[in-house]
């Protein structure tokens, strides 16, 4: 009872949080133009978080945690590269040239920033449909994520539960979540913070510390051994065996696809462009890798040690203790042995951090639609039809976004971690697909039109085909390789050394090949107008060489 | 056994993990006011359009 009456007064209070600053800025207390004028103090924080809320959401932590429960620490290099890759280098790195070309060449989404700075309407277009094809996908992951966590919560139907958290989170774009966006979202990430903090302390605290913990976890290595040793299991705080199905999984689609993917991730790109200068990025950086690992290091440790609680108390691992399903690991675990305060607390983090997250991909979703199609094919659209089209966009992304989470359970309910699984291809196909062209367009003025636009084609098909075809996960449950092939993955169990070609990620090929092609291309395409590279780099880069 | 983790590289982890963050939290202290500079025209710009595309969302 007590347990209901503090979730109701947390959620309740969460929204009215939520809500409130929504309408603050619905009410336009604070635009674009104010940031720039002036808060000089507060934004740096307030992005960062931002960022960050937009950037982890339901399935880094129930997806991806549940993974961590499963492969054990090793995960944990993926919050390495979240820090070292997803914040240093896109902060210090990628937001500053972003943001200065942004603003430069007067684009506010990522389409219109490649399309200018390459001078192809056609590259905006192809970026905008990957978004609208795509991005739906990653938000069904994250809508999933809160819906089975609610559904342990709350124990309710799985469907209940996702039609009911999709109408709040649209309740809130429309509301004015998409205006208030980053205040929401920061005042969302704060939240995070304190959840996860808790949770990690609590986790470590009830095991004896953490050397101790970690003790008990490396005790159960035989078990892990003897359920998945000949898939490469060498226990929770070891490395998978080197080759192996499980390192595989683990190295290359969990950590490099995700790790990497995130560099060109356009709901993040944008977020570089709203900061006033390069001092706000340096001041972002503080906050945003000690946000990061506190969301992630905890979500990955916290996972694998749910191994000694469960088995602790039933003599079974985590994965069998949750039904052999990976995404039940985190919510179970919070069920049966946290405070009830805990949890609670963990659900609205795991509403706020959905919510930042879908507010973000819906908001370019609507730009997408909105803006980027209209603005291809020349139509300057009227102020009400381009609102109602921006709507549009929404509505649409929405209903697919809702019916892919409510259809995809049924096929991926064989115990992969289909969150996790969700992420990595949108990730993967929007690093093979925008990564070499987007930052070869930041860093080099060689790029050429033709270059980028080949490159980018090349690396989105290759990629495709490869989770159509070739990557089982995937290309098992899609069905297409079986139907063409009679066998879920073209190479079926081939190796070639220590490759297996089956648990190679796309982005593995997909990358390399679009990143080659770009690079080739632009040696032998014609380069772009000498004015137009310097009003994309502006007049400080005017003395270097072209080339 | 380090920390209690049974791989080297698993501890590699562990610790590059708050290594990093330690260094954005360093990178961010040295560089807390560097790089500031005014908005300049484009910067204006910029803002005032992205007001008039948040309008119509």
């Amino acid at each position: 009872m007590h347990s209901t009456l503090f979730l109701f007064v947390i959620t309740m209070l969460y929204l009215f949080i939520t809500g409130y600053l929504g309408y603050l800025g619905y009410r336009n207390t604070r635009t674009a133009t104010d940031y720039m004028v002036a808060g000089r103090n507060a934004h740096p924080a307030i992005m960062a978080l931002s960022y960050g809320a937009t950037f982890i959401s339901t399935s880094a932590i129930v997806g991806f945690g549940g993974a961590a429960g499963m492969f054990g620490m090793s995960v944990l290099w993926l919050t390495v590269l979240n820090i070292t890759v997803g914040i240093f280098i896109a902060f210090v790195f990628i937001g500053k040239r972003t943001r200065a070309m942004g603003h430069r060449l007067n684009a506010h989404t990522f389409p219109e920033l490649v399309a200018k700075r390459f001078g192809s309407p056609f590259l905006g277009l192809f970026s905008s449909l990957v978004i609208i094809g795509f991005m739906p996908l990653y938000t069904s992951v994250v809508l999933m994520g809160a819906a089975k966590f609610i559904e342990v919560r709350l124990s309710v139907q799985y469907e209940t539960a996702l039609l009911f958290f999709s109408a709040i989170v649209a309740l809130y774009v429309i509301m004015g979540g998409l205006k208030g966006v980053m205040y929401t979202d920061a005042a969302q990430g704060g939240i995070m913070l304190l959840g996860m903090s808790s949770l990690l302390f609590l986790a470590y605290f009830k095991l004896g510390g953490i050397t101790p913990a970690h003790e008990q976890l490396t005790a159960l290595a035989p078990k892990a051994v003897e359920l998945f040793g000949a898939a490469g299991h060498r226990g929770w705080t070891s490395m998978p065996e080197f080759g192996s199905r499980f390192w595989w999984i683990v190295i290359s689609t969990l950590v490099m696809g995700v790790g990497i993917g995130v560099l060109a991730q356009p709901q993040l790109a944008v977020r570089f462009m709203t900061v006033k200068s390069d001092m706000e990025l340096n001041r972002a950086v503080l906050v945003g890798g000690v946000f990061i690992l506190l969301m992630t290091g905890t979500a990955f440790t916290v996972g694998a040690l749910a191994n000694v609680y469960f088995f602790n108390e039933s003599g079974q691992i985590a994965f069998l203790a949750a039904n052999k399903d990976i995404e039940q690991i985190i919510p179970e675990f919070l069920k049966r042995f946290m405070p009830f305060w805990i949890g609670d607390i963990f659900f609205v983090t795991l509403m706020a951090a959905a919510m930042s997250t879908a507010s973000g991909q819906f908001h370019v979703m609507g730009t997408s639609v909105g803006r980027d199609l209209f603005a291809t094919f020349g139509k300057e659209l009227s102020s009400g039809a381009s609102i109602l089209a921006n709507r549009i966009g929404i509505l649409i992304t929405l209903i697919a976004s809702v019916l892919l989470a409510y259809i995809l359970p049924v096929y991926f309910e064989s115990g992969i971690a289909i969150v996790a699984r969700g992420t990595a291809i949108f990730m993967g196909l929007c690093a093979a697909t925008f990564l070499p062209f987007f930052v070869g367009g930041l860093y080099t003025k060689r790029i050429t039109r033709t270059a980028a636009i080949v490159g980018g084609l090349a690396g989105f098909i290759v990629s495709l085909l490869w989770i159509l075809f070739v990557h089982e996960k995937e290309s098992s449950v899609l069905l297409l390789c079986n139907a063409v092939f009679g066998r879920p993955s073209f190479f079926g169990n081939a190796r070639t050394g220590f490759i297996i070609w089956s648990e190679v990620d796309a982005l593995f090929v997909g990358l390399p090949v679009s990143a080659v092609i770009t690079f080739v291309l632009s040696f032998c395409t014609k380069a772009l107008p000498v004015e137009h590279i310097r009003r994309c780099f502006g007049q400080e880069q005017k003395e270097a060489p072209l080339s | 056994m380090y920390l209690g983790l049974a791989d080297f590289w698993v501890f590699m982890a562990y610790i590059l993990c708050i290594g990093a963050a330690l260094l954005c939290v360093g990178y961010g202290l040295i560089n807390w006011n560097r790089n500031g500079s005014e908005p300049t025209e484009a910067d204006l710009k910029w803002a005032e359009e992205s007001d008039k595309l948040s309008e119509k969302l």
